[in-house]
C-alpha cells in the first residue's frame, strides 16, 4: 500500500524522524488555518500519488495569506497525471543548504536489505544512478543484525555528506531503518533529506509503500486504508475482501491464483481481447467469494463478457459452481459467461453447472478455447 | 530420481490439528506420502486419523526420524515455526503459508543461512513438491501429476503449477519432480536451486519452468541456464500484460520501473537458449516435441 506524502510525514513522526511542521487541508480555508499556524513563509504541497507534482504545479511556496488562497484554490482540483487534487499538505518553509537522497528497500536478488545514500538527492535518485553511479553508497544490510549507530556513521561519512551533517544523519538513518523494518515497509524513502543553512538535517518529502501482509500487526494502518484507493470497482473489490486491479478493456476476469490470473490477462490479449481487470479470488474460495466476484465484475460498464478460469488445488470446483449459481440467483449479470474448470473436483463442479448451461452460462474445455469464446462476445 | 523428495522422505506436519494442515496433511498420507507426526503444541499425545501429534518438532523427529516438514500455520506463527523445524533437525522445510511479512522472510532466510546451512526452505506461500509415486508434500492435488518422468518443472505460481502439471500429464509425460517455489519476495528455494538438481539428476532430461514479473530471479536463471544446464528448458514466463507499479497478488508480483518485465525476462531467457512460450498450453505442447526427440 502506497501512502500519499502526509501520511509518510505521520508515520516517520511515529518514529521520531524529523519532519516540518504542517498538516493536510481538504479546502482553501483549511489550507489557510494551517498556514496561519504553522507560520509564513509556506510550502502548499498536492496529495497525489504521482511523481512530477512539482513540475505539474502542485507545489508552491506562499509568503501570505493571499497566496495560500490563489495557491491552494488552483491547486485543489488540479489534474495530475490523471490524479486529481483532494487533499494539500501545507508545511512550514524550510531554507534548504544541502539536498540528500536515503532509502532502505529490500535487496531481493541478494535477500539482504539494501539502503542508499546520496549527497546528490533533489533529483529522482534513477538519474543519479543513471548519470553518476559513484554518487550513491550503497549499504547492504544483514537482516538479522540490522542497523546500528556505528554502521551508519560509516555509511554517512562514506556517502560524503556535509560534515555538519553527519552525526545527525546517522542518528535519523537508524531511526529510519527502524520505521522500515519494525513499520513493515517495502519502501521507506526520503528526497529530498535536506540540510537547513542553521545546520540542521530534516526530510523535505516522504515515499513510503507499506507490505500488507503486515497489517494485522498494524492496527494503525487502518485509517491509510480509508483514502488508498479511487477506483469505485477496486473500493467494492476490497470491502468483498478479493484480490482486484481494475483494468480498461472489455473481458472481466475472475481466476483464483495470482500466476493464473495474470496468465488468463495474457490470453485473453493473445487471442484478441482486453481484459477489464485482474481479479484473484484466491485459494480455498467458496461460493460467497464466487458470488461476490462476479458482482464485481457486474458492477463495471465496461464489461462485455466473463471469463471464469479455475483450476481448483484448494480451491474445490464444486464450490465454484455454487458460487457462480449463488450469483446468478443473486444479482442479474449483463455479460455472458464463460468457465473453464479443472482440478480439485472438476467433474462434480461441471456436473452442478449442466443443467442451467445456456447461450449467457457456458463452459469450454480448456483456457485458450474459453478465453477465445469470451473474447468473441466482447468484440461482438 | 526425483530432487529434494523421493519415497523414502519421512514428514512431519507443523499445524497438523488445524483445518487446512489436516486436510492437505491427510491428502498427502493417502498419495503415498511418508507423513510420520504432527506438531501442535499442547496437542502431543493425540493422534490425528492415526498420525501421532507431538508438542515439539524435537520430539517428533526423536521418535520417527523424519528429515522433511510441511508448515501449515498461520502467517503470524509461521516463522516460529519454520525456525522450530530447523532446530529440531527438520533438513527439508516446505512452508504453505500465505500472507507472511516481507521483513519475517528476510529475517528467517538469513537466520537459516547463518545458523542452518544445511537446511532447505521452500516456500513460503508456494504450493509445496510432488515427485510423482513417491512424496507429496503441499497442496498440489496428486491426481494431476504422472509418475516416471523425464520432465521436471519449477514454478514461482501456485496455480500455475498445477496448469503446468496438467498440461504434461495431458499429453502423457510424467514429471521427476515438480517444485512450487513461490510468489514471494524472499523464497527459500530459487529457479537456480531447482535448475541445479534437475541438471544433476540423471532420470530428468527436460525442465519446465513457470515465471512471473517482478524481481530478477528469471534473469539470474537465465544467466546460470547460459553456463551450466546442458538440458532443454522451455519456459513460461506470466504477465505480459500487467501494469506496471500494480500487485498483481504475489507480494513479489510487481513491474517496478523499468525492471521486472515479462518482457524483459523472456528475452533474458530466450538468449540462453530456453524455448520461450507465450502462454501455459504452448509450453506444453513444446515440451511434447522435445520429449518425442529425445
Amino acid at each position: 500500500m502506497d501512502l500519499f506524502e502526509y501520511q509518510g510525514k505521520q508515520y516517520f513522526a511515529r518514529y521520531g524522524i524529523a519532519v516540518s511542521p504542517g498538516d493536510v487541508a481538504d479546502t482553501v480555508d483549511e489550507a489557510v488555518a494551517v498556514a496561519e499556524r504553522v507560520g509564513y513563509p509556506v510550502v502548499v504541497k498536492a496529495q497525489v500519488k504521482v511523481g512530477g507534482r512539482g513540475k505539474a504545479g502542485g507545489v508552491k511556496l506562499a509568503d501570505n495569506v493571499d497566496e495560500v488562497r490563489t495557491h491552494a484554490g488552483n491547486i485543489l482540483g488540479l489534474d495530475i497525471k490523471g490524479h486529481v487534487v483532494h487533499r494539500l499538505w501545507v508545511e512550514r518553509s524550510s531554507d534548504i543548504a544541502k539536498e540528500y537522497y536515503a532509502s532502505f528497500t529490500l535487496d531481493r536478488p541478494n535477500k539482504t536489505h539494501l539502503g542508499m545514500l546520496s549527497a546528490q538527492g533533489g533529483v529522482e535518485i534513477e538519474v543519479v544512478a543513471e548519470e553518476n553511479p559513484d554518487a550513491i553508497a550503497f549499504l547492504t544490510i544483514d537482516p538479522v543484525r540490522g542497523l546500528d549507530l556505528e554502521s551508519a556513521r560509516r555509511w554517512v561519512s562514506e556517502a560524503e555528506l556535509d560534515e555538519v551533517a553527519r552525526e545527525q544523519a546517522a542518528q535519523l538513518l537508524v531511526k529510519l531503518y527502524e520505521c522500515y523494518t519494525k513499520g513493515d515497509c517495502d519502501l521507506a524513502e526520503i528526497n529530498p533529506l535536506i540540510l537547513t543553512p542553521e545546520g540542521k538535517v530534516h526530510a523535505l518529502d516522504a515515499k513510503v509503500t507499506l507490505d500488507e501482509n503486515a497489517s494485522y500487526r498494524h492496527p494503525e494502518w487502518e485509517e491509510f486504508r480509508a483514502t488508498e484507493t479511487e477506483d469505485p470497482r477496486e473500493k467494492l473489490a476490497k470491502e468483498k475482501g478479493l484480490n482486484y486491479i481494475g483494468l480498461d478493456g472489455t473481458v472481466g476476469i475472475i481466476a483464483n491464483g495470482a500466476g493464473l490470473a495474470m496468465s488468463t490477462l495474457d490470453v485473453v490479449n493473445q487471442v484478441g481481447g482486453t481484459a477489464a481487470n485482474f481479479l484473484d479470488i484466491g485459494g480455498g474460495a467458496n461460493a460467497d467469494v464466487m458470488a461476490a466476484a462476479l458482482q464485481v465484475i457486474n458492477s463495471d460498464p465496461k464489461v462485455k463478457s466473463i471469463l471464469v478460469n479455475i483450476f481448483g488445488g484448494i480451491t474445490r470446483v464444486d464450490e465454484v459452481a455454487n458460487g457462480v449459481l449463488e450469483a446468478l440467483k443473486r444479482v442479474s449479470i449483463s455479460s455472458p459467461i464463460v468457465l473453464r474448470l479443472d482440478g480439485t473436483n472438476a467433474v462434480e463442479g461441471r456436473a452442478i453447472l449442466a443443467p442451467h448451461l445456456n447461450d449467457r452460462l457456458m463452459t469450454e474445455p480448456t483456457m485458450l478455447d474459453a478465453a477465445r469464446r469470451a473474447v468473441a462476445f466482447a468484440n461482438a | 530420481m526425483s530432487i529434494f523428495v523421493d519415497e523414502n522422505t519421512k514428514v512431519i506436519v507443523q499445524g497438523l490439528t488445524g483445518g487446512q494442515g489436516r486436510f492437505h496433511g491427510l491428502r498427502n498420507r493417502d498419495y503415498g506420502t511418508k507423513i510420520v507426526a504432527g506438531v501442535t503444541p499442547g496437542k502431543g499425545g493425540t493422534d490425528v486419523d492415526g498420525v501421532p501429534v507431538y508438542n515439539t518438532v524435537k520430539e517428533a523427529v526423536d521418535a520417527t526420524g523424519a528429515t522433511a516438514s510441511f508448515v501449515s500455520v498461520p502467517p503470524k506463527f509461521a516463522v516460529d515455526a519454520i525456525l522450530e523445524a530447523a532446530q529440531g533437525g527438520i533438513t527439508f522445510i516446505v512452508c504453505i503459508t500465505e500472507g507472511i511479512p516481507a521483513q519475517d522472510e528476510a529475517v528467517i532466510y538469513n537466520r537459516l543461512v547463518e545458523d542452518f546451512p544445511g537446511v532447505r526452505l521452500l516456500g513460503p506461500n508456494c504450493p509445496g513438491i510432488i515427485s510423482p509415486g513417491k512424496c507429496n508434500i503441499g497442496i498440489t492435488s496428486g491426481d494431476i501429476a504422472l509418475a516416471g518422468g523425464p520432465v521436471g518443472i519449477v514454478s514461482r505460481s501456485g496455480t500455475l503449477t498445477y496448469q503446468a502439471l496438467h498440461e504434461l500429464t495431458q499429453h502423457g509425460i510424467g514429471q521427476t519432480t515438480c517444485v512450487g517455489i513461490g510468489g514471494d519476495p524472499v523464497p527459500g528455494t530459487n529457479f537456480i536451486d531447482c535448475l541445479a538438481a534437475f541438471q544433476a539428476d540423471p532420470e530428468t532430461k527436460a525442465v519446465m519452468m513457470i515465471g512471473e514479473i517482478g524481481g530478477s530471479e528469471e534473469e539470474r536463471a537465465a544467466e546460470w541456464i547460459k553456463l551450466n544446464m546442458t538440458k532443454p528448458v522451455v519456459a513460461y514466463v506470466a504477465g505480459v500484460t500487467a501494469p506496471p507499479g500494480r500487485k498483481m497478488g504475489h507480494a513479489g508480483a510487481i513491474i517496478s520501473g523499468s525492471k521486472g518485465t515479462a518482457q524483459a525476462k523472456m528475452e533474458a531467457l530466450a538468449d540462453a537458449g530456453v524455448h520461450v512460450c507465450l502462454n501455459p498450453t504452448e509450453a506444453g505442447e513444446k515440451m511434447v516435441e522435445i520429449v518425442k526427440a529425445l
